[in-house]
């Protein structure tokens, strides 16, 4: 899923500042589970938008909403109604939510709440990890499942650097685990360690031409 | 919160703060009238958007009242509402508000006593302020 923080109050509360009467909008999808842009967060930044302008005198107006997905057109519609009232939006969805409610009510202003940084999966009560950096070429059946592209710091895709710590740590974050050592174990487990003699040619990062495009029914 | 209003808010766990409350009304003693208690089934309940609210709605401070640590019946709604508190503290401070008015106290329910303490404490605390 896709992995968001939510901005600085300062910084949201700059993006909207001279407007009156604002929808802060959140995404009941990723966002939500990550802790970062569902209803609970929508009620939190919403609530501390309103505090921070009463303290300083200023009139703010708030309507709060949270729909299904921000990424889809035909629900982001849901707000049309909400959204016909309010000079500007605030999107407390991933980069492709604020898009798509900026591309469906394109007269209105539409700010980012949050930081989209990552696609990753949750390790631990809030705690997420990267997991998938979208290369377009995966490899991930030769290495056991486990990424190197994104897991190993430097990307490497033929062996680990001469860097790994006592214990299989990174060089780089002794907290974080070297890939390839995980990787070792992994493929060790299944006995296919064979797997690790395996030459692997420079990574084609254009497999994915960018900005990325899937024609699924095209033949 | 509304300057010049002295109004505190007190969510209590019906299981200790709020019969701590009770048996000071028992005892007779006397604490400041500004406090409105919130009966919670465990202060664990108490989430960020309720201490949000209670500060919109006008309160001067924000009292979490629940049990001892280590006695709380759904084993960590206590420890829960501690690291909220802590949380809600941060939230608070960017909206310009002193974190001291928002506190987290763990009382015993025969402990009237130290219920009023608390009480006329944060009751002084967002007087100086």
């Amino acid at each position: 899923m896709i992995i968001a923080e939510r901005k600085p109050l300062e910084e949201i509360r700059g993006m909207i500042a001279g407007y009156k009467k604002i929808l802060v909008a959140g995404c009941g999808t990723c966002v939500t589970i990550c802790w970062a842009g569902g209803e609970k967060e929508v009620g939190i930044l919403s609530s501390q938008l309103r505090l921070a302008s009463s303290g300083e005198g200023t009139e703010l107006s708030i309507v709060e909403a949270c729909i299904e997905r921000q990424c889809e057109k035909e629900m982001v519609e849901e707000l049309r109604d909400k959204v016909q009232d309010v000079e500007a939006i605030v999107s407390m969805a991933c980069g492709i939510g604020v898009q798509t409610i900026a591309d469906v009510f394109e007269e209105k202003p539409v700010f980012p709440a949050l930081n989209t940084t990552f696609m990753g999966m949750p390790e631990a009560e809030g705690v997420w990890t990267e997991k998938c950096r979208s290369c377009g070429d995966c490899m991930l059946y030769w290495t056991g499942g486990i990424c190197p592209v994104v897991r190993c710091a430097k990307g490497l895709l033929n062996g680990p650097c001469g860097g790994t710590r006592k214990g299989g740590s990174c060089e780089i974050d002794p907290e974080k685990d070297c890939a390839w050592v995980l990787i070792y174990r992994r493929l060790e487990k299944q006995g296919r360690l064979d797997l690790m003699r395996k030459y692997y040619e420079p990574k084609n990062y254009r497999a994915v031409k960018r900005p990325g495009k899937i024609e699924a029914l095209k033949a | 919160m509304i300057r010049g209003n002295n109004k505190i808010v007190a969510f209590c766990c019906e299981n200790s703060a709020y019969l701590a409350a009770d048996k000071a009304g028992r005892m007779r003693l006397h604490y400041p009238d500004n406090v409105r208690i919130i009966r919670v089934p465990c202060v664990g309940r108490v989430d960020l958007i309720h201490i949000l609210k209670a500060f919109e709605k006008g309160a001067a401070g924000v009292l979490l009242i629940g049990c001892h640590e280590g006695a709380c019946q759904h084993l960590t709604g206590n420890t829960r509402a501690k690291e909220r508190a802590a949380y809600a503290r941060n939230l608070l401070k960017e909206v310009g508000i002193d974190e001291a008015r928002l506190r987290m106290a763990n009382i015993a329910p025969d402990m009237a006593q130290q219920f009023v303490r608390e009480i006329e404490d944060m009751t002084e605390k967002t007087k100086e302020r």
